[in-house]
């Protein structure tokens, strides 16, 4: 609501005046924003110029660390797609549900994320650890899961899966019935429904919810190394070798933590362009 | 561009010695003038046998407060390379108190051997292959856990295999055996024996001392002989920039005396000072 132009002399004399005020405003304001961000970039960025880029990267060749990477990678991306497979149906039931159950399933969900990955780590060992509840069952049968590969991807899913649910459900609760009513009135199964109304219309979301879940699993340590062991090759994720590094050798520890840092930028470059890419279309 | 790692230790460090130790004791400070917090750094397999001496050195020095760092040697050491604050450092191995020295934490020629431990073979109890003898471990399907390399104990183990490689009645074979059969690699001494006891693993290799009454009755135990065994030598010394250098030397001294002699014996190390043990 600008008023016409007063003369300057008018202009200073009104105290706390719109104008006056309205500049000083603006630059607390971002001062108010620096402490949060600067806490965010420079540690990150100590870490990027700590040491001569060559040499950090020249530690990449290491046979440990190219294992760690590889096995990182694997268990990952596997995490994520069980993680969208298993995790779709209860984030489609989630807004479905009403009171009591919905409170219950919200509970159930939000549980890994609050956590302590080292809780979650022993619990997961007391339960499918060779004389777990379960584990025992299964090691009658042959099978073993503690320290195998395996383990890494249940623990990364355990704690990492609630991020993709609480995503989609969100997303999945934002689609108005009437939509749905109006498929199935075009004749439309819901399994139809689902496919070509409802999934193309919460891509973004569970789109993000992948990354979310994709970047937990990628930096889960805890519950790693107490469910799965840290053998190289085997259970010895990017998390783990950093830690171990870390005691013996910092540059291993800081070859691997920038190359982390590359991959989580770059995992948001290409999410970015994808959803760019969608709205485009 | 260090001290963003710093503080981030720093907090890592005080977050948990807070859950050691540390009874404030309200009392006027001894003519001594000992008193304030003493922060030790110490190896894992020292839990039990430093908590007790804690908390004998703050009876001794009302006023004091003794604040125990438990990790795996080789962290601690890392940990006061990149600038931790801390007044005494005991380490389960030399490597790791030398490089506490490299790094001017420690003094030259501080460092004094308070305790000797030795290796010993743990086995759970049902194994999924009967395990009675040291040559039994390289049998096919069990489950080993080992400490990793850069831990003592782990350097310890790996130096038994070797050594068990150039023994005849060993050989090669037996040290190829028990490396296939290492499932993980833990991070300190205690998570080795935690994870035996819970029967995750068949069999591990941890100290001696690390068997309190309560957990040896939880595993069997297999001895390996002298010429095999390494026999590990704890150094402990004061940081050198501490500042509480006359409680920190108070702490060693304690510890070296006939009590804390005894405290460690009774724990299950080999003390370094038997003579000044009182008989009992």
């Amino acid at each position: 609501m600008r008023t016409g132009g007063p003369t300057p002399a008018l202009r200073l004399r009104i105290p706390g005046g719109r104008m006056r005020g309205g500049r000083t405003g603006s630059k607390l304001w971002y001062a108010a924003v620096v402490p949060c961000l600067a806490f965010l970039v420079i540690p990150i960025a100590t870490l990027l110029l700590y040491e001569n880029p060559g040499r950090i990267l020249a530690n990449l060749d290491q046979h440990q660390v190219a294992q760690a990477i590889r096995l990182s990678v694997l268990t990952t991306v596997t995490t994520t797609l069980i993680a969208l497979v298993v995790g779709t149906p209860v984030a489609y039931l989630l807004p479905r549900l009403r009171g009591f159950g919905h409170r219950l399933v919200e509970t159930v969900v939000d549980l890994p994320v609050v956590l302590p990955p080292a809780v979650a780590g022993i619990a997961l060992l007391l339960t499918f650890g060779r004389r777990g509840i379960i584990g025992a069952q299964l090691s009658a049968l042959g099978i073993g899961v503690s320290f195998t590969t395996a383990a890494v991807v249940l623990a990364q899913l355990f704690v990492a899966a609630p991020y993709f649910i609480k995503t989609a459900a969100v997303a999945f609760a934002a689609i108005s019935p009437d939509t749905k009513e109006a498929a199935a009135l075009d004749g439309a199964s819901r399994w139809a429904t689902f496919l070509h109304i409802t999934l193309p219309l919460t891509r973004n979301a569970l789109l993000s919810g992948s990354i979310l879940t994709f970047a937990r699993a990628l930096g889960e340590f805890g519950a790693t190394i107490i469910f799965a062991g840290n053998l190289p090759g085997r259970t010895q994720t990017m998390p783990l070798a950093i830690y171990i590094g870390f005691e013996i050798n910092l540059d291993v520890a800081l070859a691997l933590s920038i190359l982390l840092v590359a991959v989580s930028f770059l995992v948001m470059l290409v999410t970015r362009l994808l959803l760019k890419e969608q709205e485009e279309q | 561009m260090k001290y963003a790692s710093v503080l981030l230790l720093l907090a890592i460090a005080a977050g948990s010695a807070w859950g050691e130790g540390g009874r404030e004791q309200v009392g006027h400070p001894r003519p001594s003038g000992i008193h304030g917090s003493v922060v030790v750094y110490a190896a894992a397999s020292l839990t039990q046998a430093f908590t007790v001496i804690g908390d004998e050195f703050m009876k001794r020095h009302p006023g004091t407060k003794v604040l125990l760092n438990f990790a795996g040697s080789q962290q601690l050491s890392q940990q006061l390379a990149l600038g931790a604050s801390a007044d005494v450092f005991a380490s389960a191995d030399s490597n790791q108190m030398k490089r506490a020295e490299d790094h001017g934490r420690i003094g030259q020629g501080a460092p004094r051997i308070f305790a000797h431990n030795r290796l010993i073979v743990v086995v759970a109890r049902n194994p999924s292959v009967p395990v009675r003898r040291l040559a039994d471990l390289a049998r096919r399907g069990l489950t080993i856990v080992l400490a990793a390399q850069p831990v003592p104990v782990g350097r310890y183990s790996r130096i038994f295999l070797d050594k068990a490689a150039a023994d005849p009645a060993y050989g090669a074979a037996f040290r190829d055996g028990v490396t296939a059969n290492i499932v993980s690699l833990e991070e300190n001494v205690r998570a080795v024996l935690n994870k035996v006891i819970l029967g995750e693993a068949d069999a591990g290799i941890v100290y001696s001392s690390d068997l309190s009454a309560k957990s040896a009755a939880e595993v069997t135990t297999i001895p390996i002989p002298d010429a095999l065994n390494t026999i590990a030598s704890y150094p402990i010394a004061p940081v050198a920039d501490s500042t509480n250098p006359r409680a920190a030397a108070a702490f060693v001294d304690l510890v070296l005396s006939a009590y804390g002699q005894k405290v460690l014996a009774d724990y299950g190390f080999v003390p370094a000072h038997p003579a000044g043990i009182a008989a009992k």
